[in-house]
């Protein structure tokens, strides 16, 4: 019994061992570049640390104070919030759009797909160098076509402080909506047809069965797309750094690109931590919202 | 017959649609095979004529565009082996060896998930720094070691395995790396290369960590070579688009050739993430 006991025992010791030993090149990795930044990013956020000497002391909240007198801080903010919303609601209404029109057509499906993932796969620096030209007012290929259509007054795009936040809007939907759209695409062929023959027995038309029928049995995948998009929203920054430079003035200055130019360009990387911790929060708070309301309206049966 | 028009509607929508996604790719394509006096032309002369060949040249003599190459490609090899390595091992021990704290360092790896980079890219830089290691490869290798996107994944499949494999494979005698190796590797491929293409692409097309962490232009990668690129032929927009055009063709060709399997994988790993 008791040599039974010791062989458990030892065993036991051997299994925890073998298991640590395992994760053992992931925890130094994790504790290296995560779980330490993660700290010490927190106690920057509470200095006036510059990056460059090694002088620096505790302000405590001074830094998050700071933040709401920033004039530059709460443009950042208002910029990131339209950038956001019109963002999510766009890429969130195109991408199903095209995934229920392509659920519906069996042929030439490869050569859709390529097309829409093409933007997704590509990186963001030569997609946005492609479009920095696209946008070009004068000549450029989009206000050629605007003025072919009959346009009087071409807008300005990257040249303008009212456009050129809604010229990176398109761009990322543009980019990312083929991605969303082959995630609802796997959605909507989990629905099984049989559902749609009944509905159609009790005589319901083609737009009720997508209100009814579709739309409900997918809320779990248009869940999951939200999340991920709004997330997304809020780490803008390839694009604005190669398309506008936060520009012109500061009308497409979001927070990721705040968080850069205070800490790698002024060299204020207490202050810049501070504001990667506030976005960290905004993050947080919008994903537990979400998932707070969830149960009001995702069906999981 | 009202179904067949819109049958035929819905493919004309698409296909336009789809034109409006490629249209970008076209330009550039077009663009970069044209005399500056042809790009903004009205309407669009979308097959130059004449046909320039020479931004091309300008753009491999002017920018060292092959070393560009070789530098993402090894950081993209080294990132991916490195990151895909780690996390497997670490997978097969959260999925099939019961340890102590098992639970608690799952929950803490996976809570990292909820920090944005842009939340850690300063202290993450001061320790590189620290280690003095910034201006290096190594730099970029290192920041993609910790990936708890890849350790649920695998994890995730690797519970799909059942015990009884393990298990057997254990009774015969086999140490758990062989085990790991010899059984739950092979038996995880469709896991492990959603993982290394979903890794590599995404290191590939990676900006900001090049753009903070590198200084010399002949380690630059290609993303942060293009954007410098870009921002030193200003106005020469057929040479830039000739450059943009390199820097694509690499990840557009494998794109071509493993549509399916990168389409697949990177959904896929949308929906476990």
């Amino acid at each position: 019994m008791a040599i039974k006991r010791l062989e458990i025992s030892r065993r036991r010791v051997r299994q925890n061992l073998i298991g640590w030993c395992f994760i053992l090149p992931s925890l130094l990795a994790f504790t290296l570049f995560m779980f330490l930044p993660i700290l010490l990013g927190f106690w920057y956020s509470l200095t006036d640390y510059t990056g460059l000497s090694k002088d620096y002391g505790f302000i405590g909240l001074a830094n998050y104070a700071r933040m709401f007198q920033d004039r530059y801080f709460k443009v950042s903010i208002k910029n990131n919030c339209i950038y956001a919303i019109w963002y999510s609601v766009l890429t969130m209404l195109v991408s199903l759009f095209l995934a229920s029109l392509l659920n519906r057509l069996s042929r030439c499906r490869k050569f859709f797909r390529i097309a829409f993932f093409m933007p997704y796969i590509s990186s963001m620096v030569s997609v946005a160098i492609i479009w920095k030209m696209i946008f070009n007012p004068q000549g450029g290929p989009l206000n050629t076509v605007l003025a072919q259509l009959g346009a009087d007054s071409l807008p300005q795009w990257l040249a303008s402080t009212t456009w050129a936040l809604y010229a990176v809007i398109i761009v990322s939907v543009w980019k990312n909506a083929g991605y969303y759209m082959m995630i609802f695409l796997a959605g909507l062929q989990n629905v099984p047809g049989s559902l749609y023959e009944a509905a159609a027995l009790d005589g319901a038309g083609g737009w009720q069965k997508y209100f009814r029928i579709t739309l409900p049995l997918i809320s779990p995948t248009i869940f999951l797309n939200m999340i991920l998009v709004t997330i997304s929203s809020f780490q803008v920054f390839d694009l604005i750094s190669v398309m506008t430079d936060g520009g012109p003035g500061m009308s497409t200055n979001v927070l990721a690109f705040r968080i850069y130019q205070e800490g790698f360009r002024q060299m204020h990387m207490g202050y810049a931590s501070s504001i990667a911790y506030f976005l960290f929060a905004v993050i947080l708070v919008i994903t537990l919202i979400q998932f707070a309301v969830q149960k009001y309206w995702v069906n999981y049966d | 017959m009202n179904k067949k028009i819109s049958t035929v509607l819905f493919y004309a929508l698409m296909f336009f649609m789809s034109l409006l996604m490629i249209f970008p790719f076209l330009w550039m394509l077009s663009t970069s095979l044209k005399y500056d006096s042809q790009v903004f032309t009205v309407p669009i002369e979308w097959i130059p004529d004449p046909v320039n060949w020479s931004n091309y040249v300008k753009v491999w003599t002017e920018e060292p565009f092959l070393i560009f190459y070789k530098n993402t490609a090894f950081v993209a090899v080294c990132a991916t082996a490195g990151q895909v390595f780690i996390s497997a091992l670490a997978a097969y021990a959260f999925a099939k060896i019961k340890f102590a704290g098992r639970n608690f360092i799952f929950g803490l790896y996976i809570a990292t998930m909820m920090v944005p980079w842009h939340t850690i890219m300063i202290p993450q830089y001061q320790i590189i720094s620290s280690l003095k290691l910034t201006d290096t490869h190594l730099s970029l290798i290192l920041g993609q070691l910790a990936s708890a996107f890849g350790i649920f994944l695998l994890r995730q499949f690797f519970m799909t395995v059942p015990d009884d494999l393990v298990e057997a494979a254990r009774i015969d005698g086999a140490g758990e790396f062989r085990t790991f190796g010899k059984i739950m590797l092979p038996q995880a491929k469709p896991a492990l290369a959603t993982l290394v293409i979903f890794t590599f692409i995404q290191v590939w097309n990676d900006y900001m960590a090049p753009l903070i962490y590198l200084n010399s232009r002949h380690k630059y990668t290609i993303q942060l070579g293009l954007k410098f690129f870009q921002s030193e032929h200003t106005m020469q927009y057929t040479v830039i688009m000739a450059g943009t055009v390199c820097a694509l063709i690499p990840i557009l060709i494998v794109f071509l050739i493993f549509e399916k399997q990168i389409t697949d994988g990177m959904v896929h790993s949308g929906l476990k993430g």
